[in-house]
């Protein structure tokens, strides 16, 4: 499709605001996916307040709290309404939208060969349906009873009855219509994706020949349109056991002093439908990150992925598996042991492709020459927090050990590490090495040393001690441990958590300086800064619709020919043509 | 206090960073260099983090184990437990050296492949043996870890039989407490529903059901017999709860609407559990593990196991729910009210940010 529309470029309206251009539609997902995440942080930070040193005043929380915190003192509704919407705003906003909203839309036109989205006009309905959502979701942090509070897996019955807490009246209401457009946003994204890939690269772009993260993203949007739809009908249902008396989900129910008029319904049909999405969730969150750092791993150590053909299988494997494994959260719901059993086979077999992965990207470093740019340093943290998440996921999904560590804190340290930290890891990978391509400037590479080693330091310190308290018996979503004395000498522990907190804290408000203060200010960004192969750095630095002044170019190889044996230079971009006696590595 | 620490630290930390990166601009620009380009100098330096960080990772996890591991949850206090603590054994075997291989290699061959422009890096992307041989080595590691995983888990879901003269419970969950009815001597529990749901009738009993005429029911805290198996039975009032027993390696949500079951076998007794963890105040408790409302984190009621002779005296003195003649026991009340004043720590707070 060609993409010089209309209008004007001039035109500021259409430029900045209803652009169709997924250069333009990529940085805003990046802008507001950065907002939504530091939002979605300083929120953990001040439920770490209240973890660390429970039920001390503490005059900032009540400035910045207001009636959420009478007296400096959270209160214990509002402490699971900030964890509610604190991990909402991280797998959703941040690391969906966050991630593949800028990636996928930036790279995959960029990549492939194409002048745009299939569709421009549908991925900028994306875009502002995911602002609206955004807006929603913030919205509810301010109506009477205050947002969303039952976590962020909302379970009936506690979602679906006001009287149960003050988190379950308005509050979900936006909750559940903001997730609704949420939704429609990231299935109008992820069609596009799909067509894109499969329709407009380039010639001699075949499959086969795409980098890594173009293949990551095509799963992901295959993963998010097969599961995303059974998230928005398992929330439909609620809202009519919410709204219209209906009882999908409810049964047997006395609470506020009355026994309700419902029958027949099952709390669990709504637990199956949530991880139908639940859990391909976080590979729509891990794989572009895998992606993107496959990219950066390859192009920093100057050396081809290893096992191109055997990253892309378990990335198809791992797409494939993630969809039969939902289960696995619900060992102790009281489902069919049979059942239970079922799901401990598929969840560890997803060990296998991630395994490969892990071994391909070591064997990628060895004997490479590595730069370490700020972007390779986050994509080695990749490989280490995903190994170490990665590991525990083997005792969870284990039913017979997931009986003792279910829902405790051993969980909370696993699912920060594996997803929360390797999908920002993916993402500031990212946006460190895409930077150039998005701004036509540069980031400072000194705040992104400093960046690099006080987030991994801090995010270990966070979250690994997290692994302890599981260990010790403590549940997750307590507003406090100091209720029971078995726990009192594990405040220690809490209080170092909380301390790494904000400390880790204040490292993104470094990137932050960096972002903000490079988009405008840091210096022009030549037209390929890393020496890259793929179609993007062919590409003016200057933003153009249709991304080639030219015609597109043609591919010839496979996007990983670095330090090729008989090349002169350690890089041979995939439009150049193949040599008499060059070997293809990829067709 | 600690507001005012934590601005300072802030404060502080922040200029000395403007400082630091201040100073490295300067040198760079004498150098000559830009503020991207990754230098010589850069690399080299990053390198040798990289080794730096390895070192402290692993030397965080050790002291962490060394100071923290003693708050971990003692040895099981179940027979199935055991089997739990086994196999968790077995898996951290397999995964511990999995980590620091892993770790090894990929902090070392970060720090030992660093960028030299003298150098080409290896040409070689791919080979069949490699990846076949971590495709097999996980999957034969996976498949004995997922054998071993199902045979215990089957152990462990299979329902205790009558033969073995289980003890029956049932735990109901509520915002926010638990309550506690055995079976009594009929071995079933009588009928119970919401819609019964009366007064002092929090398990919505059904009075007219002859079955529950001697169950008996307790709260705050609930006795087992040690070495005999436990039949519990779950069931929830208003939202989903779950019953977590951490010593006993036992959970089991409790939804309303449905009954869920979970069996095991106590096999040390509170006092002996006192002297393990050489902690007198050691108590076994059951708390709620599913998200619950407001006071999710305060729904705690303790367990004590004891030997069978103390056991069947102590649930000689709890009151059966209702006489033979079907009229309340006026006693039921009495205690329940007791019980209400206990739960009252909680239900304050609760009340207060309504
Ligand atoms: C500044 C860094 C972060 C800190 C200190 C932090 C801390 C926490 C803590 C303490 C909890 C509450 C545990 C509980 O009570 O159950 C939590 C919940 C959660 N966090 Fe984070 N987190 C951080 C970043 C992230 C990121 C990057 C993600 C992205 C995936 C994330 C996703 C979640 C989710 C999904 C929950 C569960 C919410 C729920 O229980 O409903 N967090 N976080
Ligand atoms: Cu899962
Ligand atoms: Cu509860």
């Amino acid at each position: 499709m060609s993409a010089h529309t209309h209008h004007d470029d001039n035109d500021f309206l259409f430029k900045y605001i209803f652009s169709t251009d997924h250069k333009m539609i990529a940085k805003q997902f990046l802008l507001t996916g950065t907002f939504m995440g530091f939002i979605g942080m300083m929120m953990s930070l001040f439920f770490r307040i209240q973890l660390g040193w429970p039920g001390e005043a503490s005059p900032i929380l009540e400035a910045v709290l207001g009636s959420w915190a009478p007296d400096g003192v959270l209160a214990p509704d509002k402490y699971l309404a900030l964890v509610t919407i604190h991990g909402t705003i991280m797998v959703f906003f941040l690391l969906t939208a966050g991630l593949s909203g800028t990636f996928s839309n930036l790279l995959i036109p960029l990549q492939i060969g194409a002048r745009d989205m299939a569709s421009g006009f549908m991925n900028m309905l994306s875009y502002w349906l995911f602002f609206l959502s955004s807006i929603l979701m913030l919205a509810s942090l301010f109506v009477e009873g205050g947002p969303a509070a039952g976590g962020w897996t909302i379970y009936p019955p506690l979602s679906a009855l006001p009287e149960a807490m003050p988190g379950s009246g308005l509050g979900m209401t936006l909750w559940i219509a903001s997730m609704a457009i949420f939704i429609m946003s990231s299935l109008l994204g992820s069609l596009n994706y799909i067509v894109t890939i499969l329709n407009l690269r380039t010639k001699g772009m075949s499959m086969t020949r795409m980098p890594l993260t173009i293949w990551a993203f095509f799963v992901t949007a295959i993963l998010g349109v097969l599961s995303f739809p059974v998230l928005f009908a398992a929330v439909l249902l609620l809202l009519f056991d919410r709204s219209f008396g209906t009882s999908f989900y409810l049964s047997d129910i006395f609470i506020a002093g009355k026994a309700l008029e419902v029958e027949g319904g099952s709390p669990i049909l709504y637990e199956h439908l949530f991880w139908f999405l639940g859990h391909p969730e976080v590979y729509i969150i891990l794989l572009p990150a895998l992606g993107i750092t496959s990219e950066v791993v390859a192009t920093n150590a100057r050396k081809p992925i290893f096992g191109y053909r055997a990253m892309i299988g378990s990335i198809l494997a791992i797409g494939f598996i993630s969809v039969l494994v939902w289960g696995h959260h619900m060992f102790v719901t009281g489902m069919s042991p049979f059942l239970g059993a079922v799901f401990t086979f598929t969840t560890l077999l997803v060990a296998i492709p991630s395994a490969v992965k892990v071994f391909n990207y070591l064997t990628t470093l060895w004997k490479g020459n590595i730069k370490f740019t700020p972007a390779m340093l986050f994509a080695i943290g990749l490989v280490s927090t995903f190994i170490t998440g990665g590991l525990t996921g083997i005792i969870l999904g284990d039913s017979a050990l997931d009986i003792n560590v279910h829902d405790t804190y051993f969980v909370v340290g696993h699912f920060h590490i594996v997803m929360g930290l390797s999908g920002t890891f993916g993402m500031i990978c990212g946006i460190y090495h895409w930077f150039p391509k998005m701004f036509g400037r540069m980031l400072d590479k000194r705040l992104g040393f400093v960046h690099f080693w006080l987030t991994i330091t801090s995010a270990y310190g966070v979250f690994f001690p997290m692994h302890f308290l599981g260990l010790a018996g403590v549940p997750r979503r307590y507003y406090t441990n100091s209720s029971f004395p078995l726990f009192d000498n594990l405040i220690d522990i809490n209080v170092t958590i909380s301390i790494f907190a904000m400390i880790g804290g204040i490292a993104q408000f470094i990137f932050l300086y960096n972002l903000l203060y490079s988009i405008f200010k840091g210096p022009k960004s030549p037209k390929n800064p890393w020496l890259s192969n793929t179609l993007e750095w062919t590409t003016p630095v200057e933003h153009i619709h249709g991304n080639w002044p030219g015609a597109i170019p043609e591919v010839h190889r496979w996007p990983y020919d670095y330090s090729k044996p008989g090349a002169e230079l350690d890089y041979i971009p995939q439009d150049v043509p193949m040599g008499p006696d060059e070997k293809d590595e990829g067709h | 206090m600690l507001d005012l620490l934590i601005i300072v630290s802030v404060v502080l930390g922040i200029i000395a960073l403007a400082q630091l990166i201040k100073v490295l601009e300067l040198a760079g620009q004498a150098r000559g260099e830009n503020s991207w380009d990754v230098t010589d100098r850069d690399n080299k330096t990053q390198a040798r983090l990289m080794p730096v960080f390895l070192v402290v990772y692993f030397a965080s996890i050790i002291y962490q184990m060394v100071a923290w591991g003693k708050y971990l949850l003692p040895v099981s206090a179940s027979a199935h437990g055991e089997t739990i603590d086994n196999l968790m054994m077995t898996s951290w075997i397999v995964i511990f050296p999995v980590f620091i291989l892993t770790h090894i290699l990929l902090f070392y061959f970060a720090w030992k492949y660093s960028y030299d422009k003298n150098r080409k890096a290896e040409f070689f992307p791919h080979s069949n043996k490699l990846e076949l041989l971590w495709t097999i080595v996980p999957t034969v590691v996976l498949s004995i870890l997922i054998l071993y995983g199902l045979n215990t888990w089957n152990n462990i879901t299979t329902p205790v039989s009558q033969e073995e003269d289980p003890v029956l419970i049932e735990l109901y969950a509520y915002q926010f407490g638990w309550i506690a009815r055995y079976a009594g001597d009929d071995r079933e529990f009588g009928y119970a529903n919401v819609r019964n749901i009366e007064g002092v009738n929090a398990l919505g009993m059904d009075s007219t059901d002859s079955k529950g005429w001697d169950d008996k029911i307790v709260r705050a805290e609930f006795h087992l017999p040690v070495n005999r198996p436990v039949q519990f039975i779950f069931r929830a009032q208003d939202v989903i709860h779950s019953a977590y027993m951490p010593h006993f390696r036992a959970q089991m949500n409790c939804v309303p609407g449905m009954t869920t079951r979970f069996g095991y076998t106590p096999t040390i007794t509170t006092s002996e559990m006192k002297g393990i963890t050489q902690n007198d105040e050691f108590n076994y408790i059951l708390l709620c593990n599913k998200i619950c409302g407001a006071a999710h984190y305060n729904m705690q009621m303790d367990i004590i196991v004891e030997s069978a002779e103390d056991f069947e005296a102590w649930l000689g003195e709890q009151k059966e729910f209702l006489p033979i003649d079907g009229s309340p026991k006026a006693l039921e009340v009495e205690s329940i009210e007791v019980q209400e004043e206990a739960t009252d720590g909680s239900a304050s707070t609760t009340a207060s940010i309504n």
